[in-house]
């Protein structure tokens, strides 16, 4: 019966992980870099506003452009993915749920990464 | 998973009404749980009305007075009455704190007092705080160190012994850890503010010669990382301490050592 463990191994339970400080420091990291990329993003497309397809295709088909939006791909969605992480192990307590919604949460964010990179590269190698 | 209905037993029902039976000159009206282990019934919210004028100045006095001239039955922890033992923490009018320390002037209208939020209750305004203090053993709240013990003290600078200010005046009253949302919902692995605090006075002291052991031992996702620094903390503690310092003062030096 677990009722019978004291409550200091209930505590102590299966030890630290002795990790933690990475993921902290990374969300902090990709946080950082997404102040400038997305203040580029949203400048230039508020730049864009009302242009059409050709001219927005030929914009970020540039290599300078295309590369921004590549670093700004991947520091968004490792962001996202971690931050995602930290809300699932918030609140989400079932073990087996838990570690549904975690592998769920990787997938999402490689789907998204990928897909978004795989678009830029069309443009700019087409 | 996260729960949406609250457990059948846990709905609080109004309670009785104790109207005070002479005239009051300053009459105070409280709203207190009650809730008896050995009462098949749901826990109440019971009102008692008193006269402040022939009341000590603290809630806790009011509380006494109750217990004394009202309902005996009435069940709460006290000892120092000056805000030193932390026994008396409780939440008042919504906001966790030391019922010695609350002055009755301090509040307005109706004074709502229910014991410290999210733990499991003993009786009433008492609240079970074992998973805690289990907690505060598990950083091992005491010097540790290799090198033989000196003939006399322990010997600290001044200026070392100031980085203590600020720490070692902390309670364990628990208001801290029982306002966080992140211990609420995750008690069983997060340490919660007032551990972390305690975990953070011991690495601080340059008497200590395990730091790296301690900071191995909260080096988890969830022992520290589950604070998000939403600073109920820093606006719960009745000692105007800061346990949100103290735990970002715990991750710099987890990123010192590592970055």
């Amino acid at each position: 019966m677990s009722e019978m463990r004291t409550p200091l191994s209930r505590v102590r339970g299966l030890g630290s992980a002795k990790k933690g400080t990475e993921h902290f420091w990374l969300q902090r990291v990709t946080a950082l870099a997404n102040i400038p990329l997305a203040v580029f993003f949203v400048s230039a497309m508020v730049a864009h506003a009302g242009a059409d397809y050709v001219t927005v295709t030929a914009f970020l088909s540039r290599p300078i452009v295309a590369l921004v939006m590549l670093l700004l791909i991947i520091s968004m969605v490792w962001h996202m993915r971690l931050g995602l992480q930290v809300v699932i192990e918030d609140y989400i307590h079932g073990h087996m749920a838990k570690l549904l919604a975690l592998i769920l949460n990787t997938f999402f964010a490689l789907a998204v990464g990928t897909s978004s990179v795989l678009a830029i590269l069309k443009l700019t190698l087409a | 998973m996260v729960e949406i209905a609250l457990p059948k037993n846990s709905r609080v029902q109004k309670g009785i009404i104790h109207k005070s039976d002479k005239k009051c000159e300053k009459p105070r009206t409280l709203k207190i749980y009650r809730w008896d282990p050995e009462d098949p019934a749901n826990p109440r919210m019971d009102t008692y009305e008193i006269d402040a004028a022939d009341c000590g100045p603290m809630l806790l006095d009011a509380l006494i007075k109750i217990k004394n001239e009202i309902d005996p039955t009435l069940t709460f922890r006290r000892s120092c009455r000056e805000g030193i033992c932390g026994s008396c923490a409780m939440n008042i009018d919504g906001q966790n704190t030391l019922a010695c320390t609350k002055g009755l002037d301090e509040t307005k209208g109706k004074i709502t007092v229910r014991p410290l939020p999210h733990m499991p209750v003993i009786k009433d305004l008492v609240p079970d705080l074992t998973n805690l203090y289990a907690q505060y053993q598990s950083i091992e709240p005491w010097l540790k160190t290799d090198t033989p013990q000196p003939q006399s003290e322990w010997k600290q600078s001044r200026e070392d012994r100031e980085k203590l200010d600020g720490l070692y005046e902390c309670i364990l009253c628990a208001c801290c850890s029982t306002s966080c949302p992140s211990y609420w919902w995750n008690s069983d692995k997060y340490l919660g503010p007032a551990v972390l605090l305690q975990a953070y006075r011991w690495l601080i002291d340059s008497r200590d010669e395990a730091t790296g052991e301690r900071l191995d031992d909260l080096e988890d996702p969830f022992r520290v990382y589950r604070c998000h620094t939403i600073m109920n903390c820093a606006k719960a503690c009745p000692k105007g301490l800061s346990p949100a310092k103290a735990i970002s003062e715990i991750k710099k030096m987890m990123v010192t050592r590592e970055v």
